[in-house]
């Protein structure tokens, strides 16, 4: 097909000229950017209606993203994000140091080039997944209500309360089902370290404890059950002791860091959305890492130096810049805004 | 081809010697502003936190400059500078990094000008829906937080 073929002789399309002053390769690479771009224009469309659905009610990002490596048990919001933000950055700059390599036909260049964003790619996928870990392990633990909600312990400086400090040891009235056990072979997801009983029995027991719920406080609500100093403003309302042993009858759950079906931190569909925007987005690295190799195997084997022409190179480029310029958004929208 | 490079950026006022310097400068560009939105991100500073100008009341006026200046009425500063901060990354790494600075204006239109239109047109429908609901919910006899 002399269409998809780049060399420097034939750079026509087969009608004859050249539309909008690009190679077929390129121009399709384009608009296959900006079909991805729309699609995830959908996906953070439907978070951002999520999110104004549940306006006051949804999770606080830098109450959830506030680790990072080595540095256990610190309230460190943003800068872990930021760290990645900048890596992703960065690789996107050494590709188009070594697009910029293959306009001058350097070989060496362009491989040294293609391998640092291999590498940066690496490193931003292995971020993620470090990430992701923290997210679906969780930290403190919460307790779900029967209507869904979420509600969570402070202490008596609003400090955020671990369920695992809070419960007792009950006598265990209740075992994993297993497929072993029963004729239908089914079994069932392993039982939350703690039961229901065991954390309320912990909270009547340590009368320094608070309920805070999902809820964002506001100066001009009625202030019913409402603790009377702990709370600021547009910050998780914190309850009274009264009500917050009120609220604790309607428990039905122990919830441990975050899954599909119920997360520590909030609203359901919080987990939901980080997981799939987050994870497609990973996956579009992963990918992009992928195809960058390939590309860096073909410049070292001088596939391109033989062609005359480095265009390859440029097109996994726009890929690659697309990836980025698609974390720029998800940064903004999951973890500033 | 594309080599040659359209080396300068902010409608001119900043002239790079070759293309390389132009990306390390972009690449510097990138980082401060990122570096701004973390700062703003972690102290969050209380001036920007609420909406500067409150919704305006009466006839078709009073509707038509809701629209007009719904950026400044129905979102927080913050917000908003986030919003700004992001487009104008995002017009960096697509004009230097993707060199659309040196494509011709017709491939540059047909890819720009479509995603903003259908951005823009699925945003808007989400977020009003999205805050319809939310009004359902806080004003209509729902139960649903208990």
């Amino acid at each position: 097909m002399g269409a998809t073929v780049t060399t420097t002789e034939e750079k026509i399309w087969d009608g004859g000229n050249e539309p909008m002053g690009v190679s077929y390769g390129k121009m399709m690479m384009w608009f296959f950017i900006l079909s991805d771009a729309l699609t995830f224009t959908g996906f953070l469309a439907a978070y951002g209606f999520s999110r104004y659905k549940f306006a006051d009610s949804w999770p606080i990002a830098d109450e959830v993203f506030n680790h990072f490596p080595f540095l256990h048990g610190s309230d460190l919001p943003m800068l872990y994000v930021a760290l990645m933000t900048f890596i992703l950055i960065f690789s996107s700059v050494t590709m188009v140091l070594a697009v910029d390599a293959g306009h001058h036909m350097k070989k060496s260049k362009v491989a040294f080039y293609m391998f640092l964003t291999v590498i940066g790619g690496l490193i931003f996928v292995g971020s993620q997944a470090w990430e992701w870990k923290n997210f679906i392990k969780g930290e403190y633990g919460a307790i779900e209500t029967k209507g869904g909600s979420i509600i969570q312990f402070v202490d008596a400086e609003g400090k955020r309360y671990k369920v695992s400090d809070l419960a007792v040891t009950l006598p265990k009235d209740r075992v994993q089902h297993e497929s072993k056990n029963g004729i239908w072979f089914t079994s069932e997801a392993s039982l939350p370290d703690y039961s229901v009983a065991e954390v309320i029995e912990g909270f009547k027991a340590n009368p320094n404890v608070l309920v805070r719920t999902q809820e964002a406080y506001f100066d001009k609500n009625d202030k019913k059950g409402v603790h009377p100093t702990l709370n600021k403003e547009k910050h998780k309302t914190i309850l009274t002791r009264e009500e917050s042993l009120a609220r604790l009858n309607d428990a039905v759950y122990v919830v441990q860091g975050a899954s599909l079906v119920r997360n520590e931190y909030g609203s359901k569909q919080f987990a939901n959305f980080f997981f799939f925007i987050t994870g497609f987005h990973g996956f579009h690295v992963f990918s992009g890492v992928v195809i960058n190799f390939i590309i860096f195997l073909n410049v070292i084997l001088g596939t391109y130096e033989k062609r005359r022409s480095y265009e390859m190179v440029e097109k996994v480029g726009l890929y690659w810049h697309f990836v980025d310029l698609v974390w720029v958004f998800v940064f903004t929208f999951f973890y500033l805004v | 081809m594309a080599h040659e490079h359209n080396l300068a950026i902010f409608r001119g006022r900043l002239k790079f010697k070759s293309n390389e310097q132009k990306i390390w400068g972009v690449l510097i560009l990138l980082s401060i502003i990122t570096a701004i939105e973390v700062v703003l991100g972690i102290y969050k500073p209380v001036g920007l936190m609420s909406p500067w100008l409150t919704p305006f009341e009466g006839g078709l006026g009073a509707v038509l400059m809701n629209i007009l200046l719904s950026a400044f009425i129905f979102l927080i500063p913050l917000n908003l500078i986030f919003l700004v901060l992001t487009i104008v990354k995002a017009y960096y790494i697509t004009w230097d990094f993707m060199h659309m600075r040196d494509e011709k204006a017709s491939l540059r239109r047909s890819v720009v000008w479509t995603f903003v239109f259908l951005a823009l047109y699925i945003a808007l429908i989400f977020l009003l829906e999205g805050d319809y609901i939310y009004e359902i919910y806080k004003t209509s006899f729902i139960k649903w937080n208990f």
